[in-house]
Formats: structure tokens, C-alpha cells, sequence
């Protein structure tokens, strides 16, 4: 299949060009961040305080890796389900945030969100986190390390495969293929 | 009555949690392989050959297949003529998966339920213990994780509803889950019992290796005719379409109250992992 390269931080030329059921390939910096993170930075902002790291143009991964073991830069290192920060995400949408990586389905909020604020959300394939920590070149941990292996950690990634799930322009990769395929 | 003392139990757990969660079984990857050539959808291919290329890298580099180490859930068979000497089992098991997720780097993913604070050494572990003739000791480790276990559910149906009331609430949640319990699943099936034991009876399930079939013709069949009709449904690897949403479905049955017809669905996801020894 055919496979796209891109780059972070993503723009609104990089997102137009995006679709559902595309397979890329994504080099730069993420950002990890699953339940309690995102809880966090929510009580942040309703407290007026600004947020551990500037999400404008950046990508969030649900991702709570696996301890790192002696001379690796990270454990395992897949998503999880996403569908358990749908609540926070609009909000970190609207404050520049263009990117999700992780699996399963989104809400219609989300989905809304992502069309309103141009961004997309990715899938990292569930249950690969070897492979994917495989792409995974640097690691380093920015906040909430009380959190363990809920902690935000700013992770430098290579060619990590990912598919476009929803694109901006309300595609939806989890609809569309169980449509074509079912029988 | 043969001895066996807590050590041997301590280190026999360690080790089945740390090979269980870095080397699937060839059970399973033999199911993934013959999911490839059965896989309709490009996409679809594309999941399964990097679920088979993860699992050479999980083995290759010494990493855990999933980043998911699970909770650790523990059956174990003690023959009536064993004796547990230097301690206690329940502490035995749980020294074991301490000591085990501490030194294969696994992810520690038990928490308070409210607080959410991480009790940091994946315990405690759970046990499931069954009392049997002879005088050995089986332990069956199954590393399990959180995104199949949330889509997991136990119903009274009414006993008309039947067989085909199981069908069509097995099919309900795997279309509920749909992409989320990382497709393509395996699907453990309790049915009977009571309400606790019919739960039991999905987990136990599970451990049946993909394509044995239950001993119970009725059973086998319906078991396949849930297969397709799962396989139907266009989830497909990882929810991105396809026809290969389960790698098989297994079910156990016992009795039950004339008034009651329980069932209960428990998912795996493909990250299947199964170790056992016999002491």
C-alpha cells in the first residue's frame, strides 16, 4: 500500500492532505498523555494555569509504556483506547492541539472537534508496542512523573507506521471499512 | 502427601509472567499467520503481518509484546495430596508476580479503583484455585489487559431466549466494542452456572488453544457459528474493515438454576498470552 511521510509539527497543509484509510509514516516529537494526564491539564486550565507543555501544532499519544530496560530508550510501547479521553480532547483541540494517536473510536464531540479545528486522529496498531517502540529514538520525561507509566513524556519518534482514522474532513476509517466489509 | 515448598511456587510465577508477556505462543501465531492468507482487506493484512514482525521484535529484543502486562491473573490447580510448605500460596503468587514484573520490565497497571494510585508492583494478583485428585500443582498464567477486559460483560437472560439469545449478546459486544478491544479478538463464552461462576466459566475459556473445538458437538457448532457470524460483521484487524474480527470463540457450560440462563462474554485481544507449568 501506498504510504505518506509527514512531519511535526503538523499544519493546516499537512492535515488538508490527509485522509482516512491512509497508512503514514511520522517523523519529529509527540507528546504522551493517557486518563490522569489528561485530567490534569483540564483542572489546569479551569484553574487559569497554562499547560506542562505548548500543544499548538503538536500530537498527543495515549500511550503508557512499559519500563524502559537497560539500554533502550523505552519499553513497549503501544496505544490504548481512546475513546476514554474523549471528554478533555475538544478543549486541547481548540487550543491548537492537531494530532491524536491511538485506538478505537472516538466520540461524535471529538469527531465534531476535528473538523471544527482541523486535525486528525491516527491509529498505532493495538498490541504492537514492540514494533512501535522500534520508531521510538528519544524519550524524555516533561511532567506528572508521580504518575509512573501515566507520566507525559516528550518522545522523538522516526517513521512510526500509523493509519489516518479521522481526517478533517469527517471521514471515519472505523465506519467506512466495516461498511465495505461486511457481509 | 508430597511438599512443595513456596520457593519453587515464587520462582515458577515469575518466570511464566516474564516469558507469557515476551513470547506469544506458536498457538497464536500460527492463528495470525492463517488470518493473513484468510484476510480480505489490504489494510487488514497490513495489521496482521506487523502483529507477526512485533512479536519477532518482542522476542528479538527481549521487550514485552504489549506495553499492556496486564493484570496478573493466576489458575491454579493443587492437587489434594500436595503440601504447600515455608508459607502461604496467596503470598506465594503474588511474591512471584512482584518479583516478575520487577525484573522483566513490565508495566505495573494495577490501581486503586478510585484514587487511581498505583499499588507499583502489579500486585495484588488474581488467583483462581481449584482443588483436584493427585499431587501436582498447575500453575496457568495469563497476563491480561485492560482494553479486551472493558468490553466483558455478564447477562440473565431469560431462560426462552436460548441459544439464540447467547448469539445475539455475544454479537452485541463485539459490535459495541467494534475497533476498541484490538480486533482480531478471541472471545471467551461462559454459559450456565450462576452469575459469578458463568464469568469464571468466559475466563476459562480463553485458555482453550485456538481450534480445539469443545468436546459437546452442540457446543462446537455453535461455537463456529459465532465465529462467522463475528467474522461478518466487517470489523476486521484492528476495526479498519476486514474479515477476520475473531480468531476463534471457545465456550464452557454448566448447569444452571431452572429460572436463570447466564452467560458471560469475556474478549481477549490478539495479544494472547498463556503460560502454564505443572510442579
Amino acid at each position: 500500500m501506498e504510504i505518506k511521510r509527514i512531519k511535526t509539527p503538523l499544519d493546516d497543509a499537512v492535515i488538508k492532505k490527509l485522509r482516512a484509510g491512509e497508512k503514514v509514516l511520522l517523523t519529529g516529537f509527540i507528546y504522551t498523555a493517557r486518563d490522569t494526564a489528561h485530567k490534569r491539564f483540564i483542572d489546569a486550565l479551569g484553574k487559569g494555569e497554562t499547560l506542562p507543555f505548548d500543544v499548538t501544532n503538536q500530537i498527543i499519544y495515549y500511550c503508557g509504556p512499559s519500563p524502559a530496560p537497560p539500554g533502550k530508550v523505552i519499553g513497549s510501547a503501544g496505544p490504548t483506547t481512546s475513546s476514554r479521553m474523549d471528554l478533555y480532547t475538544p478543549q486541547l483541540l481548540l487550543l491548537g492541539l492537531k494530532g491524536m494517536i491511538g485506538k478505537g473510536k472516538r466520540s461524535t464531540e471529538v469527531k465534531e472537534a476535528l473538523k471544527r479545528y482541523r486535525a486528525v486522529y491516527f491509529g498505532a496498531t493495538g498490541g504492537a508496542g514492540a514494533l512501535i517502540s522500534q520508531s521510538i529514538v528519544s524519550s524524555e520525561i516533561v511532567a506528572y512523573e508521580d504518575l509512573g507509566p501515566e507520566a507525559v513524556v516528550k518522545l522523538g519518534v522516526k517513521d512510526m507506521p500509523l493509519f489516518v482514522i479521522n481526517d478533517m474532513y469527517g471521514n471515519d476509517l472505523y465506519e467506512t471499512g466495516m461498511e465495505h466489509y461486511r457481509k | 502427601m508430597r511438599q512443595i515448598h513456596v520457593d519453587t511456587i515464587i520462582s515458577a510465577v515469575e518466570t511464566l509472567f516474564i516469558e507469557a508477556n515476551i513470547y506469544l505462543s506458536q498457538n497464536v501465531l500460527n492463528a495470525i499467520q492463517n488470518a493473513i492468507e484468510k484476510e480480505e482487506s489490504p489494510q487488514g493484512k497490513e495489521i496482521l503481518r506487523e502483529l507477526i514482525r512485533n512479536a519477532e521484535i518482542a522476542g528479538k529484543e527481549q521487550l514485552p509484546v504489549c506495553q499492556d502486562t496486564g493484570l496478573a491473573v493466576t489458575f491454579i490447580e493443587i492437587g489434594q495430596d500436595v503440601h504447600i510448605t515455608g508459607g502461604n500460596l496467596s503470598d506465594a503468587v503474588s511474591e512471584g508476580v512482584r518479583r516478575g514484573y520487577q525484573k522483566g520490565y513490565l508495566r505495573k497497571s494495577c490501581c486503586h479503583p478510585f484514587t487511581r494510585k498505583n499499588t507499583a508492583d502489579n500486585t495484588p494478583p488474581i488467583i483462581h484455585t481449584k482443588i483436584i485428585p493427585g499431587d501436582v500443582l498447575r500453575i496457568t498464567a495469563m497476563p491480561k489487559g485492560g482494553g479486551s477486559e472493558n468490553y466483558g460483560e455478564v447477562r440473565m437472560l431469560i431462560p426462552a431466549e436460548g441459544k439464540e439469545g447467547v448469539k445475539s449478546f455475544v454479537l452485541d459486544m463485539v459490535k459495541k466494542g467494534g475497533p476498541n478491544p484490538c480486533p482480531p479478538i478471541i472471545v471467551g463464552i461462559g454459559i450456565g452456572g450462576n452469575l459469578e461462576t458463568s464469568a469464571i466459566l468466559a475466563k476459562e475459556a480463553l485458555i482453550v488453544p485456538l481450534g480445539v473445538r469443545n468436546d459437546d458437538p452442540e457446543l462446537a457448532e455453535l461455537e463456529l457459528e459465532i465465529l462467522d457470524e463475528i467474522n461478518r460483521t466487517g470489523i476486521g484487524p484492528q476495526g479498519y474493515g476486514g474479515t477476520v474480527t475473531a480468531l476463534d470463540v471457545h465456550i464452557k457450560m454448566l448447569p444452571c438454576h431452572i429460572a436463570s440462563l447466564p452467560v458471560a462474554v469475556n474478549m481477549q485481544c490478539h495479544v494472547h498470552r498463556i503460560r502454564e507449568i505443572v510442579l
